[in-house]
């Protein structure tokens, strides 16, 4: 029977699901233990693991990773939790000079399967120093995969292939999304594959390009637009790095226009990436030029009016297809 | 000059004369890599551990080799020829060949040999001490004996994640080694303009960790220290700490063309007086272990040994350009082209 979970309870679920499987597997983060972790997503693990596979440690990003690097190079399999994503930024020599390269500098010899995982992104008024969307910054980096499920299916397949990876994988959720509830498969072996992007809504006259928690606010937006005749394609990109341009670059072929939403700061973001990939390869198929709406270019601020003046919404997504033409 | 290290050597005068045979051939092999570089067949950054030849010799012959996890800075020749890594894939390595330990995608800085439990091989001052504590952390997670050395240089020993690491080994009971590589200089600064206290062994002290300094340039005396704290880490699965007083003589790295800017040639030749080859020489010859005769063809043979080493790398081919796309990823492609 397929069960009805939360974002949140689906990611527990394949934790629990690959920790029985795998004695490798352990957890290791800030309060996920004890304390049930900030956002309750490891709730019950530490009493079901105890602390040798559940492991609270001392707020050092930067030895967590790279604890959990050289525990990955003697073959473990780490799940790390970022508090927030935000916090990783401590870590991003751990990340980037280390976890990334490993592979490479050794020429195959030794393997990092690691996830970094937490949320990413605003949440409610946690202001400027809480509120990242660095998935970009890790999808710029040869060596990592990347991915931003949106839904509690793909939040669930995706984790059980982030774990069974033997490469580094930063999986990022955002904060918004931890209620969310939808439908899981009853399979303990159910993954959802990366570089495969979802068409979460079809359509025939544009194409919105989104990824976590915008695809949510894209097909929000494709529901106003189909109330004004227009017919919108959402895809869902989840998986950053590896991208699957192929189903992008098909749905603009298809609707002829795209924009991309994202909600990291507009200048830079992996938007501008995806951007770039559909004007390079689809300047004949394209009628207008290929639209983008981002977060605002300034640290995230605290009173709630000025952080929702940040975050791109389904308002601003119709602004921007009304600039196409 | 050369004292006994103490009355009953822990060593056997065959185990004396292969640490001294070890010993030559590491610093014969480093100035050859030195040569590389003047010659301009190897590039980048490249350190040779002139000098400290016992805290690669003493300590990896302490340890279960192939068994226990090494895990060193950019510093690193020394610590593969010794675990027994091919020195023509060492070599090969360093001049960016096919036939090196990687491929010629690590170079002098990034050596590892992972079947022989060796970690590398690491550029970003202090970052492997947490690889380290992981590598460690393994071992104890799978209840295995296995004991990790990490070494790191005095300038690491200041780096933020080291001192991260230190809590996290004590707090975790994690069975490693931390060796501080005490040379006296962070690349080119001297350890008093870099460290606000001078005496690094207390960098374990806050931790709950065993600490201690050591004089590492007797190699018996440095074996015979490591044989004691390698037991101790075994037995008691828990964190240790090692200040190892040294001393490199040849610059920071090839690179480093004018030493004057921060020690004087003086200082230098005061400090070969302790130069743990002639030592261990010195010794044998007192000890009647062995003749000049025979310590001479060990000298003769170490060069003889490395001139064919070098003369094989230097026939390896260089990789392939398409190579350039291996490895980044265990099961695809990174995207292609420019």
């Amino acid at each position: 029977m397929p069960a009805t979970l939360t974002y949140r309870e689906a990611i527990r679920q394949c934790l629990v699901e690959e920790m029985d499987r795998d004695d490798n597997v352990f957890l290791m983060g800030e309060d996920i233990g004890r304390y049930q972790g900030t956002f309750r997503v490891t709730q019950g693990l530490f009493d079901k693991y105890g602390p040798r596979r559940v492991i609270d440690t001392p707020i050092v990003e930067p030895a967590i990773v790279g604890l959990a690097n050289g525990a990955a190079m003697a073959g473990l399999r780490p799940v790390i939790e970022m508090m927030t994503m935000s916090f990783s930024i401590l870590a991003l020599d751990q990340v980037i000079n280390h976890a990334a390269k490993i592979h490479y500098m050794t020429n195959g010899q030794a393997k990092c399967p690691l996830v970094v995982r937490g949320p990413g992104g605003a949440a409610n008024q946690l202001s400027a120093q809480h509120s990242h969307s660095v998935e970009g910054w890790y999808a710029h980096v040869p060596g990592l995969k990347v991915v931003a499920p949106a839904t509690p299916e793909d939040a669930y397949g995706m984790l059980r292939t982030a774990i069974r990876d033997d490469n580094p994988v930063i999986f990022t959720e955002n904060p918004g999304l931890y209620g969310i509830k939808g439908e899981i498969p009853d399979d303990n072996e159910f993954a959802v594959p990366f570089g495969k992007a979802r068409i979460a809504r079809e359509g025939s006259d544009l194409t919105l390009v989104g990824y976590s928690r915008m695809t949510h606010v894209c097909l929000k937006a494709a529901e106003l637009l189909a109330e004004q005749g227009i017919s919108a394609e959402v895809v869902d990109v989840r998986s950053l790095l590896p991208l699957d341009t192929e189903t992008i670059f098909g749905s603009v072929a298809k609707t002829h226009r795209a924009v991309v939403v994202y909600e990291d700061w507009k200048s830079g973001g992996f938007g501008a990436e995806i951007a770039a990939r559909i004007g390079e390869n689809c300047f004949d198929d394209l009628d207008a030029p290929v639209g983008r709406v981002g977060g605002l270019n300034v640290p995230m601020p605290y009173a709630r009016v000025l952080e929702l003046e940040c975050i791109p919404n389904e308002q601003d997504v119709l602004d921007a297809v009304k600039k196409l033409g | 000059m050369a004292k006994p290290a103490s009355i009953k050597p822990a060593l056997s005068p065959a185990q004396l004369e292969d640490f001294y045979r070890q010993m030559v051939f590491m610093r014969v092999f480093e100035e050859k890599t030195n040569f590389t570089y003047r010659q301009g067949k190897s590039g980048g950054y490249l350190h040779v551990y002139i000098g400290m030849e016992p805290l690669a010799v003493s300590w990896l012959n302490a340890i279960k080799k192939g068994y226990d996890y090494v895990i060193t800075a950019y510093r690193d020749h020394g610590h593969a020829l010794v675990l027994g890594s091919d020195p023509v894939a060492v070599m090969a390595e360093i001049m960016g060949r096919s036939g090196g330990l990687s491929r010629g995608k690590g170079g002098s800085m990034h050596l590892y040999d992972i079947e022989k439990e060796f970690f590398g091989g690491w550029g970003i001052v202090g970052g492997h001490t947490a690889l380290g504590m992981g590598l460690a952390f393994a071992a104890k997670y799978r209840n295995e004996d296995r004991v990790t050395l990490c070494y790191l240089g005095d300038g690491a020993s200041n780096a933020g994640v080291f001192f991260e690491s230190l809590n996290m080994c004590g707090l975790f009971d994690l069975p490693i080694i931390f060796i501080i590589e005490n040379n006296e200089f962070a690349m080119g600064t001297r350890l008093e303009y870099h460290a606000a206290d001078t005496e690094l062994w207390k960098r374990g002290l806050p931790f709950d960790i065993k600490s201690e300094r050591l004089d590492s340039m007797d190699a018996i005396k440095t074996f015979e220290d490591a044989t004691r704290i390698v037991n101790w880490v075994r037995e008691n699965k828990k964190p240790y700490l090692v200040e190892a007083m040294t001393y490199r003589y040849a610059g920071h790295g090839a690179a480093d063309n004018d030493q004057s800017l921060y020690r004087t040639a003086e200082e230098v030749e005061k400090n070969k007086q302790r130069d743990p080859i002639a030592n261990l020489k010195a010794y044998l010859l007192e000890n009647n272990i062995m003749t000049m005769e025979k310590l001479e063809a060990i000298d003769v043979e170490a060069e003889n040994e490395v001139e064919r080493i070098y003369e094989l790398a230097d026939a390896s081919p260089f990789p392939e350009p398409h190579e350039v796309y291996d490895n980044v990823y265990t099961d695809m492609n990174p995207e292609v082209g420019h």
